[in-house]
């Protein structure tokens, strides 16, 4: 479009020596009615099951509905990553995608460590833990 | 030596600065913004994880949360989503007014998710579970008071493009802006399946 244009011949050939002539005008993907739409039912379907499985009261096995339940968000995620944030491996030369796998990779240390060592805090220092070393009782 | 100094320096070097169009990195600046949100996000979500359990004797998640509260404001941001998405593709298209009137639409909702979200902590502080109930309900706050806290500045920075859109036209710097809303506004709503997986479904089974 006219932005490939406006950037400099110099900057064009680069980018055509690279391979990536075919470059979209700001780096990005719009999408289409028709993306939106597969991305809008696909978020309509995963929200509405684990809404339906918690509100009927879930299945017999706590763990298997919140297996369930955060299994579909992450299903969900995906797809609004996908569908409405318009992530691939190519806007911006692929610098977006560094960025969200850096930022995942921070994300899930954080996120695991804080509640790994919490729990433990909770489960071993808690006060009655020494009465009941000490055979005091709780 | 001689030979070497009598090359110039053009030859090996651009000595020309290198000449992005305007706002070429505006996206990729933009998106790493997102990513150290999301960071601030993960940390409230681990004070949750880590707080969410401990009730000092006062009401629970069971006691208090209305899950078809929750889903009427999961539709009101998954539709804001999609007409969001209209607003961009009218955009593309050049169709000045059905962008703005999709971000109308879009904006319906957004407010709409506001005002059941403030009718719900409205609620929950009479009931006297407020933040400085628990620390449970301090942590719910915090992070679902940051999430709404978003939506209500995505709602301003809403109204500033469509006044901007209104009186300049889908110039350059206004589609920019827009993609870039486009962004924040899909990122929020990637933020509340979050929210309403981990803090509202989680905590009523």
């Amino acid at each position: 479009m006219s932005s490939i244009e406006a950037q400099g011949d110099k900057h064009r050939a680069t980018r055509q020596a690279e391979g990536q002539g075919d470059h979209h005008d700001d780096g990005q993907d719009h999408g289409s009615v028709r993306s939106y739409m597969t991305g809008f039912i696909l978020s309509v379907i995963l929200t509405a099951i684990p809404f339906a499985v918690v509100m009927g009261g879930g299945f017999e096995s706590r763990l298997l509905t919140a297996a369930v339940v955060v299994g579909l968000a992450v299903v969900q995620i995906l797809v609004h990553m996908v569908y409405f944030l318009h992530m691939n491996t190519r806007s911006d030369e692929g610098w977006t995608m560094m960025a969200l796998i850096f930022t995942v990779v921070i994300l899930v240390i954080v996120l695991a460590g804080s509640l790994w060592v919490m729990y433990h805090m909770n489960t071993n220092m808690m006060p009655q833990m020494d009465h009941e070393a000490l055979g005091l009782g709780s | 030596m001689s030979t070497v100094s009598q090359t110039p320096p053009g030859d090996f070097w651009e000595v020309e600065p290198h000449h992005h169009h305007e706002g070429a990195s505006t996206s990729i600046g933009f998106w790493v913004y997102l990513m150290s949100d999301c960071l601030m996000f993960a940390i409230l979500f681990a004070v949750f994880g880590v707080l969410g359990t401990s009730y000092a004797a006062g009401p629970g998640p069971k006691d208090l949360f209305d899950l078809e509260l929750v889903a009427l404001n999961t539709a009101f941001l998954l539709l804001s989503s999609i007409t969001y998405g209209f607003a961009m593709l009218a955009m593309v298209k050049g169709s000045r007014n059905g962008t703005l009137a999709w971000l109308a639409v879009t904006l319906v909702f957004g407010l709409s998710f506001l005002a059941v979200e403030l009718y719900e902590f409205n609620h929950l502080i009479h009931l006297g579970a407020g933040p400085q109930r628990s620390a449970f309900l301090s942590s719910f706050f915090a992070l679902v008071g940051t999430h709404g806290l978003h939506v209500a500045f995505g709602c301003l920075w809403l109204v500033t493009l469509m006044i901007q859109v209104g009186q300049r036209g889908l110039i350059d710097a206004n589609r920019r802006r827009l993609s870039c809303l486009s962004m924040f506004w899909h990122f929020l709503d990637v933020i509340w399946i979050g929210v309403f997986t981990f803090v509202y479904l989680l905590g009523m089974i």
